[in-house]
This record gives structure tokens, sequence and C-alpha cells, in this order.
């Protein structure tokens, strides 16, 4: 309240902006900490689409049902982790079906479903919402399309490859490998961590290993043949 | 009884505390495992991410090899392998294309897989196969005094509810009591821990994580009784950041098996109970001394 008292009001500024669209900029007395408005739009415009996404998602199994969505917010009400996304599962669902590539694929959305499926059981139209968000997972993956040093999908990738070369999971050396690509001072934070499990004889650095490891990359070539032809 | 038995990555890591208790209970009860002869990683939510139809490839080689080893059903005590072992199957069923590819990776391996293999849950297995009755005859030193809160976690109850409610799962409420402990009531049952990202993006995971045990420790419950070691992970392995960030809510979490393991008079050690980082320590209560009854 002092500060607001002595600043000179803005009337007494030499060049006043008559513009409506300078106004944000007109200082009132006791105004002066609130931030400059940002004018961001709301609601997409048409040309942000990408034709054809929706439909291509909608398309893979499992996804099918997307084009029942009503709207009704109940995967946002259930969702524990929505009160930390951009865009909310609902929201998600409309633009993915709209065709919003783009703004689904860098929302936050897809990387903080945790997969508790509890949207899904819940969904009157028996939508199978964490079935697409793992379809956006894998398009965000495949264009590239995150912060970089973002953990969860170098988790989800090296987690693949250690899959294909060995045939398990070794935890361990998986959390270090994804530490030093994200965060040393994240790894340094977990100290306590390290020591309990060191302590309670869980911290195993050897390498799981199946016997026909080759059978792996053979399935996953076969795969990849199919989609290819 | 004789099971395949289909163990994950997790129970030979950060989870061996729930195989450590699981084999012996189940030998007790007269139980057969065979561990599935070269079994690989079921898929998991991490390779869903990154390839939905490879990932239940990875989970196709397993429910084959579990066909081949002549014994008709698969026991999956992790709740994500349990999960993804049921959603290929599922797939299998439901989608032509799907079945085309799995079943074309398969070949390439000289591997066959008809669809038929039921995957089962442990707890489906002692409450359905076993019984309680049976179990309740093993029991030599009952949890009396004891208060359980039972935590299931996601991913036995959705998105397939295959043997419990979906909302209110009953299963390992009913083992307690047959072992003798108290329920506490625990609205929070089935809800989220959250999964891997308590380690990715803690700000998000840790909280989740915090409201599971604020709730055990306001009703009450000496520990909660969990199936899955991802929960049992983030649950117990967090304490320290938990600590700094709510204050005292900390509740030990075990695997449901090692308090069947403890009334069975099975030792701490046998159950993998020092494997925890919030320690977990139960002594049946002494008779009560005999005291006058006032007249």
């Amino acid at each position: 309240m002092v500060k607001s008292m002595t600043t000179p009001p803005a009337t007494k500024k030499a060049t006043v902006p008559t513009r409506s669209s300078d106004r944000p900029n007109v200082q009132r007395p006791g105004e002066e900490s609130v931030p400059i408005m940002k004018m961001r739009p709301t609601i997409k415009y048409e040309a942000d689409r990408v034709r054809g996404f929706g439909r291509e998602i909608m398309s893979v199994p499992g996804c099918e049902q997307l084009q029942s969505c009503i709207q009704c917010g109940t995967c946002s009400g259930v969702c524990p982790l929505s009160i930390y996304m951009d865009h909310t599962p609902r929201q998600v669902m409309a633009l993915t079906r709209a065709d919003f590539k783009n703004e689904v694929l860098r929302s936050r959305t897809i990387w903080l479903c945790a997969s508790c499926y509890a949207c899904t059981v819940e969904c009157p139209q028996e939508i199978r919402i964490t079935d697409i968000m793992y379809e956006l997972k894998q398009r965000a993956i495949l264009e590239g399309i995150f912060p970089k040093r973002f953990p969860i999908p170098i988790l989800a990738y090296d987690f693949s490859e250690m899959v294909k070369k060995n045939g398990r999971i070794t935890e361990m050396i998986l959390v270090i490998k994804l530490f030093m690509k994200t965060s040393w001072l994240a790894a340094l934070g977990n100290w306590r961590l390290g020591i309990d499990l060191i302590k309670t004889g869980r911290f195993s650095l050897v390498t799981e290993k199946i016997k026909h490891h080759g059978d792996i990359a053979r399935m996953m070539d076969a795969v990849d043949d199919q989609k290819g032809s | 009884m004789k099971y395949s038995y289909f163990p994950g990555c997790s129970l030979k890591g950060l989870g061996r505390a729930y195989e450590e208790s699981l084999l012996p209970v189940m030998k007790h009860l007269g139980v057969e495992l065979q561990e599935l002869d070269d079994w690989n990683c079921c898929g998991a939510t991490a390779y869903m991410a990154v390839d939905e139809v490879k990932a239940c490839v990875l989970a196709a080689r397993n429910l084959a090899l579990a066909e081949k080893s002549g014994l008709n059903q698969v026991m999956a005590p992790c709740a994500a392998c349990y999960l993804v072992l049921n959603k290929a199957k599922h797939y299998f069923h439901d989608y032509p294309a799907m079945k085309a590819t799995m079943d074309r990776a398969l070949n390439a391996v000289g591997l066959h897989y008809s669809g038929d293999t039921p995957v089962r849950h442990p707890l489906d297995i002692l409450l359905n196969d076993v019984g309680l009755e049976a179990i309740k005859q093993k029991v030599e030193k009952p949890l009396k005094g004891l208060k359980v809160a039972t935590y299931y976690g996601c991913q036995i109850v959705r998105p397939y509810a295959t043997f419990d409610d979906q909302y209110n799962p009953t299963t390992m409420d009913r083992l307690m009591e047959a072992l003798g402990a108290t329920l506490v009531h625990y609205p929070l049952k089935t809800k989220c821990c959250g999964g891997s990202l308590t380690g990715t993006l803690p700000e998000a995971g840790i909280r989740l994580v915090y409201i599971l045990l604020n709730e055990a420790k306001k009703r009450g419950a000496d520990c909660i009784a969990t199936v899955c070691p991802l929960c049992q992970f983030n649950l117990d392995g967090y304490h320290s950041q938990l600590k700094a960030q709510y204050g005292d809510v900390l509740v030990p979490t075990v695997y449901f098996t090692q308090l069947m393991g403890l009334a069975f008079g099975l030792s701490d050690k046998e159950l993998g109970l020092n494997r925890a980082a919030v320690p977990f320590k139960w002594r049946p209560p002494l008779p009560a001394a005999a005291t006058p009854v006032p007249a």
C-alpha cells in the first residue's frame, strides 16, 4: 500500500497510449505490480489442425471408441494427476479427435498419465483413455517431440532398448542410466534411497539376461517387417 | 496343485522380498510352482509407451512358453505383469490383426500361442483354488491385534477386474481376516501410487504416496499390505523425502505374502522382511496376565 501511494500517477507520463491494443500498458494508481497481460488465444484456430490425425489415432486397436466421446469430463475428475496437467484428459480427447496434433503431442498431460486406468473404467462411453494416452506417447517419442532431458520418454525408450538386448530389465542399471541422461542433481537428491537399497540388499548391478536373447530381437524384427510391408 | 510361475523383472530386483515370501508360503500350502523357463520382460507400462504391439508380442512369448511347459495355468504375482499378460491375451482374441502379428513374431522363434492359458494372480489362486479354510488350518501364530490397511493399487482391478470387485476388492481383506488380523477401513485401496512418476516427476508422484500413507496413518494402521512391487517400493523407498516434505506419515508397507508367512510361523529373514527401508516388526502380543476379576 505504502509503495503504491508513492507511485506517480500514470497520467503524468509524457505519452499516454490511446489505441485500445496498448491499453494494458496504462498504469493506474495502485496497479503498478500487476504484470502486463499477455494475449494468448484460448480457442484453437482451424488452421492449427493436422487433418487426419484424429482418424489415424481412432484406427489404432483399442482407440476406436474415441469418436463417441461426449465431453462429460469424468476422466478429468477421476484422474489423480489432472491437477498438474496443462490440458485435462477431457481436453486431450477433444483436441485429438479434432486433429490438433501439435497441441496434444506437446502437452504435458500425456507424460503425466501414470496408467492407473481410473478414467478407462469410469468412462460412460467405454473409451480406453489410458490406451489412447499410450498411443499419443508413442507418437511423441517417434517424432521426438519432448523437452530435452525430460526423464519419462527417455526412461521408456531405454527400457525398450534394454529389453530388446537382454530380454529382461536390470532396474538399477536402468535408473543409473536415466540419471546420467537427465540430471545428476536428481541422483544426488536420492542418495538416501541408494543407501537404503544397498543396506537392504536390493542394489544389484548384475545384468539380467535370458538364454535366448536373440529371440527377442528376431521377434521385434518380424513385427517391423510386417509394418514395413 | 501345480502352476507355471512368471516372476517378472521386479521380483528378481527391487521387489525380491515378494518372491522371497511368496515361494515359502505357497510351498507351505502345498502349491507347487515351476518357474517359466527363459521368461522375458512382460512388456510393462514403459514398453507400452514405446510400442504397444511389441509390448504385446513380448507378453505373448511368455504365454507361449507357459503353454509349452505343459502346465495349463500361469501365475503372475506382479500387478504390472499380471495386467500386461492379460492385456496381450485380450488383444489376441479381440483384434485379428494383432493376433496375426503375434503369430508371425512367435513363428520367427519357433513358438506358438493358442490363446488359452489362463493368467492368474496369487490372490485368486489362494482364495479360489487353495481356499480360506485350508489357509486357516495352517495358521500357527494368528496376527491378533495387528491392524492392516489392505492396498490393492491399480493394475489388478483395472481395467480388467478378473477375480475381484473393481471398486471394492475384498480378496486380500478376507485373507487377512483368515490370518487373524484386524482390518482398517481403507477407502483408498485401489487408488494410484504414482507408478514411476515418483522417480521421474517427484513433485506429483510423491504427493500421491503421501495421500496413501497419511490416510493409513490417520486410520491407525500398523502396516499397509500390498500386492505390487512398485507400490511397495513407492510407499517405502521415499521415506526421507516424505518426512522432509510432509512430516511423520510413515507406515511400514509389506507384501501380503510376508504377513501370511508370519502367521504360518516363518521367520522375518525367510520372508525378506529385512528388505524394507521402513522396518516392520511384529510380535504376537503376550497373553494378558491373569488379573483378578473384581467381585
